[in-house]
């Protein structure tokens, strides 16, 4: 690990200004930017370890629970998600687990128990990816940490990666659950930065890779994620999380949906669908949300909005059978969804 | 990278450091020492040391440590309690689990001063003053719940707050809340049998 300035902050505005102190040029790679923000550290100190982020500034941002940020609220305008708030306390909230089950279940289902009380939710959502090749810094060819230098995973080890939102430059797969429950549930992000605050849908928070794998989200260097914000929605409650991996527990997705139903009876009003462990930023199948308005969820509607969903599909190597396991995914959770007593 | 033969961290100078609002100890020790050196190459340096204190089950350790220095290493190597184990010391494998604050987290992924101002409990802080074993360290024993012995402080760390948060309601549950911690000698029934055992003589105590 290469030396770092530690330094702590008791609000945004001052974490803000101390992360500025240390400046990275535009169009530096994301993961090599010198200056970090530390909540949990479940992610940034593991990098740090391996040499992929080398921070010459690190700005300790856990007092910031002692503000808004460490709060959770739900009210009639929706709920309130501070982003320090640990992914433990989201995970086992009655408010959340009753009006949001998605949100619970996606946290729950995450990392251990461990990790749940370490991470914030605003760390969770900028988690990186964990391909081998971009966590190995052996290998030179990682177009996410120098850009130009190639991917490895192309023709590599790939059986975790993308099949949906990837480029020729990346396939790296988003790695988290958390954003898959937000994106479906048209959160918002408040951030703080150095230009002030401003309010993002969560939609715009990630970057599709492109041409430029290496800018990995709409955040500017100083950006802070201070909370997110679900609205009120007729589906909420009738959400669930299904996560299918390699193994039962304490495991990424191999392939995973969150879901949403406002249903009439046996008919959907209303359909609200993300997908995470096969694509390369958190999901949204809006394609397959708009198969399902006003139909009854048989066997064909479901498997058709399971191949709007992955019609776009381009698996690469080892990971083409995300393809089968994604649409299937997808299924059961739709029908367990629309099963549930709400 | 870093012009670390004067102490530099790149290009953040020390007027820019001293107009910042932040406030902690540390922050000010650091603050400190940038306002002794008054040359004008002057900066942070990220080669100083923090100094620091830890509570670590019940006693103040007053430390002075290399900034990267996670908190599992600060208690293995510096207060000198080994008892917590490194495993993979990237926040797989549970081995490193302690408690902070009464709950559960991974030493290797803290670092020391993330743990300032914080009660740490490790394996060495359960047994009673006497010297009584934990109903979960003693239930452990009782149920072969080791072999090779590496994960069990981890394993015992987390299974007491996997009983003290509530999770240790079914074999299930149990399995589910203990999947943080890998044990390559698959003493996993025993160790469900062991969190069973511990869980109603943890209400005793």
């Amino acid at each position: 690990m290469h030396p770092f300035v530690y330094a702590r902050a008791t609000s945004a505005q001052g974490a803000v200004e101390t992360h500025h102190l240390a400046e990275t040029p535009r169009d530096t790679a994301s993961v090599r930017a010198r200056s970090q923000y530390l909540a949990g550290g479940t992610t940034l100190v593991d990098l740090m370890r391996l040499d992929v982020m080398q921070p010459e500034l690190v700005t300790d941002i856990n007092a910031l629970d002692e503000t808004p940020s460490g709060e959770i609220d739900f009210g009639s305008r929706g709920l309130w998600l501070g982003a320090l708030v640990k992914m433990s306390q989201a995970a086992d909230h009655a408010d959340v687990v009753e009006n949001y089950p998605v949100i619970a279940q996606s946290l729950y289902l995450a990392a251990s128990p461990q990790l749940r009380n370490m991470a914030s939710l605003g760390g969770n959502v900028l988690q990186r990816t964990r391909c081998t090749y971009f966590r190995d810094m052996s290998y030179a060819a990682c177009n996410k940490r120098s850009p130009g230098s190639g991917c490895a995973a192309m023709d590599g080890v790939n059986r975790n990666h993308a099949i949906l939102g990837a480029s020729d430059r990346c396939i790296a797969t988003y790695p988290g659950d958390f954003a898959q429950a937000l994106i479906a549930l048209d959160a918002v992000v408040d951030v703080a930065g150095p230009s002030g605050s401003r309010t993002i849908p969560f939609s715009n928070l990630h970057r599709r890779p492109g041409e430029t794998p290496h800018i990995e989200t709409a955040l500017q260097p100083g950006d802070l994620i201070t909370a997110f914000v679900v609205p009120p929605a007729p589906w909420a409650k009738r959400s669930k999380y299904l996560k299918v991996r390699d193994r039962e527990s304490y495991e990424f997705a191999l392939a995973s949906a969150a879901v949403a139903l406002d249903m009439d009876g046996d008919t959907v009003r209303q359909a609200r669908i993300a997908l995470g462990g096969i694509a390369t930023v958190p999901w949204r199948a809006r394609e397959a949300e708009a198969a399902l308005r006003g139909q009854t969820l048989g066997d064909d509607t479901l498997n058709a909005a399971a191949e709007k969903a992955f019609a776009g599909a381009s698996p690469r190597g080892e990971n083409a059978f995300k393809v089968d396991l994604g649409k299937r995914t997808l299924v059961r959770a739709l029908r367990e969804t629309a099963a549930m007593t709400i | 990278m870093h012009d670390t033969s004067s102490g530099g961290a790149g290009g953040f100078s020390r007027r820019n450091f001293l107009t910042t609002t932040m406030a902690s100890t540390m922050t000010l020790s650091l603050l400190d020492k940038a306002r002794g050196d008054d040359s004008a190459a002057a900066r942070v340096s990220p080669r100083q040391p923090l100094t620091l204190s830890l509570n670590v089950n019940g006693q103040e350790r007053r430390l002075a440590l290399d900034v990267r220095t996670s908190l599992l290493d600060a208690l293995r190597e510096h207060v000198g309690l080994t008892g917590t184990k490194k495993g993979c010391d990237h926040g797989q494998c549970g081995a490193c689990t302690v408690l902070m604050d009464g709950k559960r987290v991974l030493s290797c992924l803290t670092l020391a001063a993330m743990a300032q101002g914080h009660e740490i409990t490790t394996i060495e802080g359960l047994a009673g003053p006497d010297g009584a074993l934990h109903p979960m360290q003693q239930a452990f024993i009782d149920h072969d719940a080791f072999q090779c012995g590496y994960c069990t402080p981890g394993q015992i760390m987390s299974a007491v707050a996997c009983v003290t948060e509530g999770h240790a309601e079914s074999d299930a549950e149990i399995r589910e809340y203990m999947s943080g911690n890998l044990c390559r000698c698959a003493c996993y029934p025993n160790i469900v049998d062991a969190v069973k055992d511990a869980k109603p003589k943890m209400k005793e105590t």
